[in-house]
């Protein structure tokens, strides 16, 4: 009696649901992220660091590469709050515009690699056979070599410059989404109504488009989140080691490079390259661990 | 069957049990009073959600704590409150002098640890047996529990023995130490109709051996049909009807009990039977919001105004036989009766 | 057991195998003429032509990689360009030294993650929990090259405790070797530690929800038995599998706290060898790295093979 009932309600609501402006699932995730103290912490920061990158050439108080002779090393002051370096520049300047490099190379690569790895994902996991093993032998040849040590051979044979950090960097966190994602078609394809998608004679393309890419959505995003900050990290080390950002473009990898030449006489030019690392990086792990809770209630523990 | 004693082995008094969670306070036992004879069988049948497991799970610490919490009553087993004892004296207790035995079988054993470090174990710790002594009657217990060829495999893993020999062990471990009091919670109902038999046989057997007394858990009357002296039903975290177990499958007094018993489809019970097969309507309470008056009567079409009002007390029914209790504002048998259209 | 090395086996070799050939592809990414490019700094016809011959320049690539690739298994790894020495006796030569390094860090990695994991799967929900992951956090966030830095700052130049740099080989003295060897190992298994700390913990977590260990505690085991005897023991599998994960980890991040700490080893000789385009021997190193993560990898598969009876017995 009460099945009779219920049921034209259901056919109701399945049938309205895709004409309302879609405020679901969106709004959602921002109500149960909005839940977790942590994870707003890590979106404040992550939004602070990219109002500091987009509007850098207003906040800095001085030219990032501009020397000043007079003015070498100086410990933190007024007029220079977090000190000058071995050439007489800003820091705080060098550290705000130094963002740019950070986040550029997080966003970029990161976007590189989910451009490249979840079409190549999608179709192991959806084509099988003959395609899949070949896309996995791939990834995992790619994954046996470990990620800084394959950035760092590709930036070396293509060349030290950010954009080929940026390369090498995108390239190396491939294979990851490549895995990720086949892994979640295989779960998603054995589902019951990707089954009647296909039963009513969609055809494969559009199942994957319409059907499960929608479904594995949420956790690239929480993947690609946490891969940012694993890339920022990457950019910095190497920058670090002189294979990213080249001087005398301000970077928080290569400013430390220099900075470490002068511990004894300069320590505040090692100290706050570190903490904006930190701070980034930081946020973004925040960000990600807050997305996958609220995203995905399986997994919290 | 051996004779019900005339001791009280275990008596548990006023039991509630609550679970902190997100979206509130679950009440999953509210206020459950009973007592257990020595040798007696008790059989406790309810769905799901009923608090049948949680409350012994609850009455020897064996709920995580948090998020479960024992908000009042007291476990007087042998003369000690078990709620009040130690950690240290409640683990004497659990495994020497009260055996468990769970449901799944296949996830019950340590799969990482030979079937005889597993029942060598609670000889260890209660009898302070080791070495080859410890061997020996480990040995001993897989021959009582009817497992072939123990010797050989004592050394082997969990996973190299099927569901109803998995089960065995778990019966060799939980009366390795010759407990008093043995609890079964779901003990059959993961195993195939044929091996369910067999297992109850095999606990009929070592309790005539042995003498403990057992609290029998299942969601399943046919199953207590065949091993309890005594019957207790519990719905929504209380008990609303206890008896003598030929009393209850034919003079049922509760609402619930008879919804049960008319779900089974063939029970040697010849006034019930007649009545039409059929499942019991509307689901449980939210156990959030444990209803004010008598949990079952939203589905309970032969309710009175005051069942969804006050909560009847456990009382023993009129005209029934004595021991026989029913927690109930209205009259079954005489609602039957009037329903009954007369020859 | 046999049928399954074998099955390991052969997907580690595939894998190995187009490993290296994306590592001699990298040769391909050179920008101009790849001889030229190859002899790094010098610009001597003569070394020049050495390379062409060596690398076989003229013959397509196909047959190139063939050739590369049977003189890699026959441990010709090519020629350091820049330091005049076969590869392969480079690697020999540095490999212990990132080794010891691995080791010791791996050491540390364990025996913080693994407690603080176990901590805080027993203790969920508690002060203890919420400061572990706090910890493992911060461990996980902070750049390790940066770590040493501070480190660096602090024991070296504010303390004076330990020596910024200046390895010292264990065969001259352990005591020396370990004071050097000591920050370095630190940093570096500081990020595993985290990473560690949530395997244990998402691991414990598991098997202490599990049936079994209801079943032992109702068998009135004692809760540091539970966990020694009944928990570990389960919880171990994963952990062991993805700690030798981590080990890839181990190694990038070795190329870092080497270069902070001077430590002549592995990640050092690739980023000198980078810094004078000494491509050979970069190539080398990637090999090297990526033999070796695959053979511990193989390893990892075996000794989860063997905690495990399920699969020993069958």
């Amino acid at each position: 009696m009460s099945g009779a009932e219920a049921a034209p309600a259901t056919v109701t609501a399945a049938r309205s649901a895709p004409v309302a402006a879609e405020p679901g699932p969106l709004r959602e995730i921002w109500f149960r992220l909005r839940a977790r103290p942590s994870a707003v912490v890590g979106l404040v920061i992550v939004l602070a660091l990219v109002g500091m990158a987009v509007f850098a050439d207003w906040i800095a108080p001085y030219d990032p590469s501009a020397t000043n002779w007079g003015a070498v090393r100086t410990a933190p002051s007024l007029a220079h709050p977090f000190g000058t370096d071995e050439v007489g520049r800003d820091l705080l300047s060098r550290i705000i515009h130094g963002a740019r490099a950070s986040l550029a190379a997080g966003l970029t690569s990161v976007a590189l690699a989910v451009t490249l790895g979840l079409p190549l994902g999608l179709l192991a996991g959806y084509a099988g056979g003959v395609i899949d093993g070949a896309i996995m032998r791939l990834t995992d040849a790619l994954l046996a070599i470990p990620f800084l040590i394959l950035a760092i051979a590709l930036a070396a044979f293509l060349g030290p410059s950010l954009t080929n950090a940026m390369v090498a960097i995108g390239l190396s966190a491939t294979s990851i989404f490549v895995r990720l994602s086949r892994a979640q078609v295989q779960a998603i394809t054995a589902e019951e109504f990707i089954e009647a998608a296909r039963a009513v004679g969609n055809p494969p393309w559009r199942i994957a488009l319409r059907h499960i890419l929608p479904n594995i959505v949420p956790a690239i995003l929480v993947q690609a989140t946490l891969t940012i900050a694993a890339a920022i990290i990457a950019e910095a080390s190497l920058s670090f080691l002189g294979l990213g950002q080249q001087p005398p473009a301000p970077s928080w990898g290569s400013m430390l490079n220099v900075a470490k030449n002068f511990l004894d006489q300069a320590p505040w030019m090692a100290i706050w390259p570190g903490v904006s690392i930190f701070l980034a990086v930081l946020s973004f792990n925040l960000l990600g661990d807050g997305l996958r809770d609220a995203l995905d209630p399986r997994q919290r523990n | 069957m051996s004779a019900p004693g005339t001791t009280k082995l275990l008596e548990v008094r006023d039991l509630a049990v609550a679970f902190e969670t997100r979206g509130g306070m679950i009440h999953a036992v509210n206020g459950v009073s009973y007592a257990l004879e020595t040798g007696e069988t008790l059989g406790i049948v309810g769905e799901s959600g009923s608090g049948k497991s949680v409350h012994v799970l609850a009455m020897l610490g064996l709920i995580p704590k948090p998020p479960g919490r024992i908000a009042r009553g007291e476990v007087v087993f042998q003369g000690r409150d078990l709620l009040a004892l130690p950690d240290k004296a409640l683990r004497k207790v659990r495994g020497g002098e009260i055996g468990f035995v769970f449901q799944d079988p296949m996830s019950s054993l340590n799969p990482a640890m030979t079937v005889a470090a597993q029942i060598v174990e609670p000889l260890r710790i209660h009898l302070g047996l080791a070495g080859a002594a410890a061997r020996r009657r480990a040995r001993e217990l897989l021959d009582l529990v009817r497992i072939p060829d123990a010797g050989s495999r004592l050394d082997q893993y969990p996973h190299e023995f099927s569901g109803g020999q998995r089960q065995r062990v778990m019966i060799a471990i939980a009366i390795a130490c010759k407990p008093k009091l043995l609890i079964a919670d779901e003990a059959t109902t993961a195993l195939d109709v044929t091996i369910q038999a067999e297992i109850i046989a095999l606990v009929r057997e070592l309790k005539r051996e042995i003498g403990m007394a057992i609290i029998w858990i299942t969601h399943d009357l046919g199953v207590v049909a065949g091993i309890a002296d005594t019957v207790q039903v519990m719905y929504a975290g209380r008990i609303l009807e206890r008896g003598p177990v030929d009393d209850i499958f034919s003079d049922p007094r509760s609402a619930y009990t008879l919804g049960l018993l008319r779900s089974l489809p063939d029970l040697g019970v010849r006034d019930v039977r007649r009545l039409r097969l059929q499942p019991i309507e509307g689901t449980p309470p939210d156990m959030r919001l444990p209803p004010a008056g008598d949990p079952f009567a939203p589905r309970n079409r032969y309710a009175t105004p005051r069942c969804f009002l006050e909560a009847p007390p456990l009382s023993q029914a009129p005209g029934a036989a004595p021991g026989h209790l029913v927690a109930a504002w209205y009259d079954l048998p005489g609602q039957l009766a009037r329903e009954r259209p007369t020859p | 057991m046999l049928s399954f090395l074998a099955r390991r086996i052969a997907i580690a070799v595939p894998t190995l195998v187009l490993a290296s050939m994306i590592i001699f592809a990298l040769q391909q990414l050179l920008p101009g003429d790849t001889a030229t490019a190859l002899s790094g700094e010098e610009r001597d016809p003569e070394v020049i032509a050495f390379i062409r011959e060596k690398y076989h320049l003229d013959r397509p690539l196909p047959v190139r990689y063939l050739l590369w690739a049977k003189g890699v298994l026959q441990g010709d790894l090519g020629e350091s360009i820049r330091l005049q020495k076969p590869v392969i006796d480079l690697v020999a030569e540095k490999l212990p030294v990132t080794l010891q390094l691995a080791c010791l860090a791996m050491v540390i990695a364990l025996v913080i993650g693994v407690p603080m994991g176990i901590v805080s799967a027993v203790r969920q929900g508690t002060t203890a929990d919420y400061v572990a992951n706090g910890i493992a956090l911060w461990g996980l966030s902070i750049p390790n090259f940066w770590l040493g830095i501070m480190m660096i700052l602090f024991f070296s130049v504010y303390l004076g405790w330990l020596p910024a740099s200046g390895y010292v080989p264990p065969s001259e003295s352990l005591i020396d070797n370990l004071k050097a060897m000591i920050m370095p190992a630190f940093v570096l298994g500081n990020a595993i530690a985290a990473v560690m700390m949530r395997h244990t913990r998402a691991a414990m977590l598991q098997v202490l929800q599990s049936d079994y260990v209801r079943t032992a505690r109702a068998k009135g085991v004692s809760p540091l038995g539970v966990i020694l005897r009944h928990c570990l023991r389960n919880a171990a599998v994963p952990i062991i599998t993805l700690g030798a994960l981590e080990f890839g980890q181990l190694l990038s991040g070795a190329v870092l706290t080497e270069q902070i700490f001077s430590v002549p080893g592995f990640g050092k000789l690739m980023v000198d060898a980078v810094f004078n385009r000494d491509y050979a021997t970069v190539q080398g190193v990637v090999i090297c790295t990526a033999t070796t993560y695959i053979v511990l990898n193989l390893m990892a598969d075996v000794a989860y093979f063997l905690v495990n009876p399920k699969l020993r017995r069958s």
